[in-house]
C-alpha cells in the first residue's frame, strides 16, 4: 500500500491494516477487502448502527459497531473471533424470530441480505422462540408496498429517503417491540415516494419492494444463490 | 448387524418435503441398502416397535395430535431431524398466527364465500385433534439435533445429512444447500 503520511494503521484479526482519519472500521476494513458483516449500513447513507450485526471487539475489552466506530491509530479489531461470530448469530436469529419472514413465497428471497447473512453464518433454525408479532401491510401506493411483516428496522429507508431524495417520507415510531416504520401520511399512497426513488431500492429485506416485476430472477442467477454476500469484498483482497 | 432405522413424520405440512425425501430418486436404492424405513407415511406403518436412529419431522405443531407424534418420534429415535421450513419456522400453516383462531374457523366454516352449512357447526368431532392457539416450529416442542431449512430441503439437502449422519459425522452444509426458500 502507498504509505500515507496521514494514514492510520490499525489491526484486523492481528493483520495490519491502514485507513485515512475519520473511516469507519468498516470503511477501512472494506477498502482492504475484509467483510464486516452488517444490514444497516448503506453506502453513502449515514450510518445508523442498529443492527449491531457488525459488532466487533475492540483490544479485548469493548465491542462496538463497526459501521459508526472510528479508527484510531494502534487499534486492535476482533471480527472473526467464536465469541464475536456467536454474538452476530444470535442477532440475526432474534431478527428471523422477532419478525414474519416467510422466505418460500417472499419475492426477495435469493435476494435478501438478511436471508443472506443467515446463510453465511450457517443458521438452520433459531434458537430463540418465534413471536409472530402482527403487523401492517400497506399497499396503497400504486407502484410499491410496505410489508411490515419483513421490516428489520435498519433504517436504510428512513435515511435514504432523507438524505438523497431530499423527502421525508418514512420515520419510526414506538419503543421496543412496538417499533415500526411510519409513513409521513395516512398511507404509503399519500407521501411523496416514487418508484424511482433511492429509498424504494435501499430495503435489505422484502418489506418495500415494487410491485411489478416479481420473481423477475430465476433460481439459479439471483444475488445470493452461488457466492455468499460479502464474499465481492472479500475478493479485492486478491488485487 | 440389523441395518439402522429410519423414521419420518408429515406434521402440519404439506407433503412437500416428503416429496422431496422421494426425489433422491435411484439413490433410494443406495439408501434401503444402508438403512431400513421404520414408522412412516411411506411405507404406512403406524406405531413405533423397535427404536429409531434417525427420526425426520416435516411440518410444524398445529394440533394437539402433531405435539403427540412429535414427542413420539422424540422418545423413539437417537437423532431428530426437522425437515423443512414448517418444521423449523412454522411456515405457511403459521400464518394463521396472526389471527384468532376463532376468526379462523369462522372463516373456513361458516363465513367464507364458498362455504356451505345452514347448520353453522364448526367440526367439533372428539375424534378431530384439537387445535393449537398458534402453529409452533418443532424446535419449541421437543429438543431437535438437526434443523434442514427449505421448502421443500432439496433432495441434495437430504442426501448430504443422511449420509453424514450414517457415517457418524455431524450435518455440517455447504453453502449452496443452505436455502430458506
Amino acid at each position: 500500500m502507498e504509505q500515507n503520511l496521514e494514514a492510520i494503521t490499525f489491526t484486523i484479526d492481528g493483520v495490519e491494516v491502514q485507513g485515512m482519519p475519520g473511516q469507519t472500521i468498516l470503511e477501512a476494513a472494506e477498502e482492504a477487502g475484509i467483510y464486516v458483516p452488517r444490514l444497516c449500513q448503506l453506502k453513502g447513507i449515514t450510518p445508523h448502527g442498529s443492527c449491531r450485526v457488525c459488532t466487533v471487539k475492540v483490544g479485548g475489552s469493548w465491542t462496538c459497531a463497526a459501521c459508526t466506530q472510528p479508527i484510531y491509530e494502534g487499534m486492535e479489531v476482533d471480527n472473526s473471533s467464536e465469541e464475536i461470530q456467536t454474538l452476530r448469530k444470535d442477532l440475526v436469529e432474534m431478527l428471523f424470530t422477532e419478525g414474519n419472514h416467510y422466505c418460500m413465497f417472499c419475492d426477495k428471497s435469493g435476494n435478501c441480505e438478511l436471508q443472506a447473512m443467515a446463510y453465511r453464518m450457517g443458521i438452520m433454525a433459531p434458537k430463540y422462540p418465534y413471536i409472530y408479532p402482527e403487523a401492517e401491510l400497506d399497499a396503497s401506493h400504486p407502484d410499491l408496498f410496505i410489508d411490515r411483516n419483513r421490516c428489520i428496522l435498519c433504517a436504510r429507508c428512513v435515511n435514504t429517503a432523507q438524505e438523497q431524495d431530499g423527502k421525508s417520507v418514512f420515520d419510526f415510531a414506538g419503543r421496543g417491540p412496538h417499533k415500526k416504520i411510519i409513513v409521513n401520511g395516512e398511507k404509503l399512497s399519500d407521501t411523496q415516494l416514487a418508484a424511482a426513488d433511492k429509498a424504494a431500492d435501499a430495503c435489505p429485506v422484502g418489506a418495500i419492494l415494487p410491485k411489478k416485476g416479481a420473481y423477475a430472477k430465476p433460481v439459479g442467477a439471483r444475488d445470493y444463490d452461488d457466492a455468499p454476500i460479502g464474499s465481492d469484498i472479500e475478493a479485492k483482497v486478491c488485487k | 448387524m440389523s441395518k439402522p432405522k429410519v423414521a419420518t413424520a408429515a406434521l402440519s405440512g404439506c407433503f412437500g418435503c416428503h416429496m422431496s425425501i422421494l426425489d433422491i430418486d435411484e439413490r433410494i436404492l443406495d439408501l434401503i441398502e444402508v438403512v431400513d424405513f421404520h414408522k412412516s407415511p411411506i411405507n404406512d406403518i403406524k406405531t413405533f416397535t423397535e427404536r429409531c436412529a434417525i427420526g425426520i419431522i416435516e411440518g410444524g405443531c398445529c394440533n394437539e395430535e402433531n405435539v403427540a407424534v412429535l414427542q413420539d418420534f422424540r422418545k423413539n429415535c437417537d437423532i431428530l431431524i426437522s425437515f423443512g421450513d414448517c418444521a423449523t419456522m412454522g411456515g405457511v400453516p403459521a400464518l394463521r398466527n396472526g389471527i384468532p383462531l376463532k376468526e379462523c374457523l369462522d372463516e373456513a366454516y361458516i363465513d367464507g364465500p364458498t362455504v356451505h352449512n345452514p347448520n353453522k357447526v364448526v367440526p367439533n368431532d372428539r375424534e378431530l385433534p384439537l387445535l393449537l392457539n398458534k402453529v409452533r416450529p418443532c424446535q419449541e416442542i421437543v429438543k431437535i439435533d438437526y434443523s434442514l431449512p427449505g421448502c421443500p430441503p432439496s433432495a441434495d439437502t437430504l442426501w448430504e445429512a443422511l449420509n453424514a449422519l450414517l457415517a457418524d459425522k455431524p450435518v455440517d452444509l455447504p453453502y449452496e444447500l443452505i436455502k430458506f426458500d
